[in-house]
């Protein structure tokens, strides 16, 4: 049995769903990271894993302890949870030195002083934070303060640590470092990560498994590797890397017509798809063919250092397509043939509502 | 070559507007101080002389003045934090009912003249007059009024009834600004809300909490109106209403001024000392606790306390606000004072009388009226070109500009007041005493810090890169000024114009040491008529003035709500 669970759990604003019939389990010493738009509820499932939201509908446990029901009117506040949490803005107390910081949790639970001092120690010790333990978090720079608040939720030595988009605020450069200290502080201390992020890079690094979620509802749940070259749905294709879509139009079972013209393509979607659909393909899956695969005409071609990016038009619509900079292509104004390697089929898009 | 004549041309400009500036601040500002100082420490033949100016202290009048201010400054002080401060926490962070609404009444009584209040918790609580006092000796057969309010707990009670909002407002955008996350990585670390509140909120909003504090201190020292109503009956005297009553009772005797002055350089010192310390809290202590994006901040639950709190908070609006607002109105409406409020003994005869058969009230409408436009209007655009200079320009001696443009913040009405007596009434051959003249330029002085405080903040926003691109344009230094720098400030210069309009209309501390029998102000005119025993008169102008207050405040708040939503 996983060691988070989530069990239909969903959250209501008002009229609107923010989450809806989330299952969801967590390991052990898992990195998970939750990503998605903004809107999408994300955070505000991670807020009801902390405990600032309650739950219209399901459970939350962690371990044999139940965290929050619905069904038994039962929730445990945040302050009795003994999670860990970094959130975006850092959240350091500016009153207070960065030791006091990071003892504050230590001396809420009553431990002795010995105690509070070498736990406060070890935790400043992890983050790279002695030297600069009696200052105040208002002299540091946005990662010295997001360094305290890491070590503020290390000091009681977590199971779960939330972190809620801890590095958004920061620079890129930064915030790559970052990433790899989160890493090797859980495989220091042995924590779980749940991660709130956006950033899908960011999320790609770090996770062992990645839940995309859209509008309240999960998507797909899987490894990064799996998200990206096994997308489950049209929004996950174009949520994680780049993306082409070109829609396409079939009679019966017949071959395929690029829709508003640019030829006929020699690769056939599975049967009983219907007659409108849409290719997807990643840009730096295409190379260019010969005769006979999918016509376009070179809009724009830019040199981007590694890469090569074209804008090709494809009778009415446009693609990207990016090549290595040493393979030989078609120049801007030229006309050129598409092949597509690894295509996904999806159902024509429905307008957006 | 044309560059460098161009650059000769805009120095040439530059200096002459730098001049007229710091003439202008020397004049109106500097000069009346200066001498009030010099008066207070050099006597007749030309001596410093420390002196005298330790017996006048020590006169026991004069120290008793001191300590009264002291005393009630301190008082008013704590009692308007402590009931602020609470406030605000209620409307910010807690799920009390209706907090848009509750917000918005405790800020109503900014918009009150203090002095007004005074005058109607008079009506209400005079030991023999006073309406409750009555009632409840009537219906105890008690001997002794209920309650006193010509007392130090009767001003201070006063006092902070319309003193408050000054650290409400400033405590609730500080809880309102404060990033949630501070507060919620306290709970996710293991601490109630208790100890969070404690240990977390308190510390990080303390800054704006005494910062509040001493602006309430500084208001309350140099306050005249409530003691003036209040504490003169029983001989309580604070610095303003001692400084009054020396120079209204000895027509301008040296000795009168010379305690005057003395007093004034106390006030002056102290409210720089206030001024200086504020300054020392908010850069020290100001936390950077300005959050971007997050959720709502945390409310405590408040349970069984809900309710009760808001019948509090109800009562406690319908006692200072209402209620006396309430009695100005109906004691405006009866024939003589004292007389119950029945349906038979209201009219609007008053009100008739005062706004068209009343040559007094008439003139001092029109006074207020005038002498608050032309104030507002001189002082806009004086404050318009003295901030540029200070903001945008970068000419040698714009320190001393910044320095006589602080000086107005601590400078209290009645020392300006005093001031401008000892410098227009002929000694460098103006005496413009006894005229509105003199009543104008002391407004000017006194208001010149709020129009310089709104256009600093107006043109901070214009960014020079915006008159960069007008000159390479090929705009002159005055057509970019006209065409890029004034449209865009002029939503400053029209808050300094109804920022100094409004509390002119209610002016009394500085009118009152300045008018003549005809250049009465609605203030000045209130306060006589009330000395006077002309109670409902008195009752009845103050509600007209309410009115134009209150009217011209909503006038304003509909147009700062168009301009920040356009």
């Amino acid at each position: 049995m996983s060691y988070v669970r989530l069990v239909d759990v969903q959250k209501r604003f008002g009229q609107v769903v923010a989450v809806d019939r989330l299952n969801l389990g967590i390991e052990k010493g898992e990195c998970f990271s939750m990503l998605g738009p903004s809107g999408c509820g994300k955070t505000t499932t991670l807020r009801m894993i902390a405990g600032f939201e309650d739950l219209n509908e399901g459970e939350i446990h962690v371990g044999d302890r139940l965290l929050s029901s619905s069904r038994k009117r039962f929730y445990l506040p945040p302050e009795k949870r003994d999670f860990g949490m970094v959130f975006q803005a850092f959240a350091v107390w500016p009153h207070l030195t960065v030791y006091e910081n990071v003892a504050f949790p230590l001396r809420l639970r009553k431990l002795p002083t010995s105690d509070i001092e070498r736990r406060t120690h070890g935790a400043l010790e992890a983050t790279n934070l002695l030297d600069v333990a009696q200052k105040s978090p208002a002299s540091l720079s946005g990662g010295g303060k997001q360094r305290v608040a890491l070590a503020r939720a290390l000091a009681i030595n977590p199971d779960v640590m939330l972190l809620d988009e801890p590095l958004s605020s920061l620079d890129p450069h930064l915030r790559e470092e970052m990433r790899f200290e989160i890493k090797d502080l859980q495989r220091q201390f042995g924590f779980s990560i749940i991660y709130v992020t956006h950033d899908q890079s960011e999320a790609m690094a770090l996770s062992d498994r990645i839940l995309v979620m859209r509008l309240g509802v999960v998507q797909q749940i899987d490894t990064p590797l799996n998200v990206y070259s096994h997308p489950a749905n049209r929004f996950v294709f174009s949520f994680i890397g780049l993306s082409n879509f070109l829609d396409v139009e079939r009679d019966g079972d017949g071959p395929c017509r690029v829709a508003g013209g640019g030829g006929t393509l020699p690769v056939s979607p599975p049967a009983g798809m219907g007659s409108r659909l849409s290719l997807a393909f990643r840009p730096q899956e295409v190379g260019f063919g010969t005769k006979g695969t999918v016509d376009g005409e070179v809009q724009r071609k830019s040199f981007l250092g590694e890469v090569v990016d074209y804008q090709i038009k494809v009778g009415e619509q446009s693609v990207r397509v990016q090549t290595g900079r040493r393979s030989p292509g078609p120049e801007a104004g030229e006309t050129c043939h598409l092949d597509i390697r690894r295509p996904f089929w999806y159902p024509a898009e429905e307008p957006e509502g | 070559m044309s560059f460098s004549l161009k650059k000769g041309e805009t120095f040439g400009t530059a200096q002459i507007i730098l001049f007229l500036s710091i003439a202008i601040l020397v004049i109106v500002v500097a000069v009346p101080v200066l001498l009030i100082f010099a008066n207070a420490f050099w006597d007749n033949n030309g001596n410093f002389n420390l002196h005298d100016v330790m017996n006048v202290l020590r006169e026991p009048d004069t120290y008793q003045a001191l300590l009264n201010s002291v005393i009630i400054a301190s008082g008013t002080t704590i009692g308007s934090t402590t009931i602020g401060t609470f406030f605000a926490w209620l409307v910010t962070r807690t799920d009390l009912p209706c907090k848009k609404f509750m917000k918005a009444m405790f800020l109503v009584p900014f918009m009150l003249p203090s002095f007004i209040g005074a005058l109607a918790w008079k009506m209400l609580l005079s030991p023999r007059a006073g309406y409750i006092n009555r009632f409840f000796m009537d219906i105890f057969n008690l001997d002794e009024p209920f309650f006193n309010i010509y007392s130090y707990l009767g001003i201070v009670l006063v006092e902070i009834m319309y003193l408050f909002p000054f650290v409400f407002i400033q405590v609730c955008g500080a809880l309102e600004r404060m990033d949630p996350t501070l507060e919620e990585s306290a709970r996710i670390s293991g601490a109630g809300l208790g100890t969070i509140t404690r240990k977390i909120t308190i510390p990080l909003v303390l800054p704006s909490i005494l910062s509040g504090a001493l602006l309430i201190m500084l208001y309350s020292m140099a306050h005249f109106g409530t003691v003036a109503v209040l504490g003169i009956e029983n001989g309580i005297y604070n610095i303003p209403t001692l400084i009054y009553e020396r120079i209204h009772q000895s027509a301008g005797s040296f000795e009168s001024i010379r305690t005057g002055t003395v007093l004034a350089s106390v006030l002056v010192v102290s409210a720089a000392f206030i001024i200086w310390m504020q300054n020392k809290i908010l850069s020290k202590g100001h936390f950077q606790i300005i959050a971007g994006k997050s959720f709502r901040p945390m409310e405590l639950k408040l349970r069984g306390l809900r309710i009760p709190l808001l019948v509090a908070c109800c009562t406690y609006i319908a006692i200072t606000i209402v209620l006396p607002t309430a009695v100005i109105f109906l004691v405006g409406a009866l024939p003589t004072y004292g007389m119950p409020f029945t349906w038979e003994n209201l009219s609007l005869e008053n009100y008739k009388f005062i706004l068209f058969d009343n040559q007094l009230t008439k003139d001092a409408i029109f006074n207020s009226v005038s002498l608050g436009l032309s104030a507002a209007l001189i002082t806009m655009f004086t404050g318009v070109m003295i901030s540029y200079v200070i903001v945008k320009m970068k000419v040698r001696g714009k320190g001393v500009l910044e320095f006589l443009g602080m000086l107005p913040f601590s400078v209290p009405g009645s020392v300006i007041a005093l001031g401008v007596i000892l410098a227009w009434s002929g000694k460098f051959g103006i005496n413009i005493y006894n005229t509105v003249w003199i009543i104008l330029l002391a407004y000017i002085a006194r208001y010149m810090a709020f129009s310089l405080k709104a256009n600093s903040a107006a043109l901070e926003q214009v960014h020079d890169s915006l008159v960069e691109a007008a000159r390479a344009c090929g705009a002159t230094m005055w057509q970019a000024l006209k065409d890029i720098v004034l449209p865009l400030v002029r939503p400053g210069m029209l808050a300094a114009f109804f920022l100094i309009f409004l509390p002119s209309l209610r002016e009394l501390t500085v009118s009152i040491m300045l008018y003549a029998p005809t250049t009465r102000t609605i203030g000045v005119a209130i306060y006589t008529l009330n000395e006077d025993g002309e109670t409902v008169v008195s009752a009845a102008l103050a509600g007209v003035a309410l009115v134009l207050i209150i009217t011209g405040q909503s006038i304003i708040n509909r147009f700062i709500a168009r301009t920040t939503k356009g």
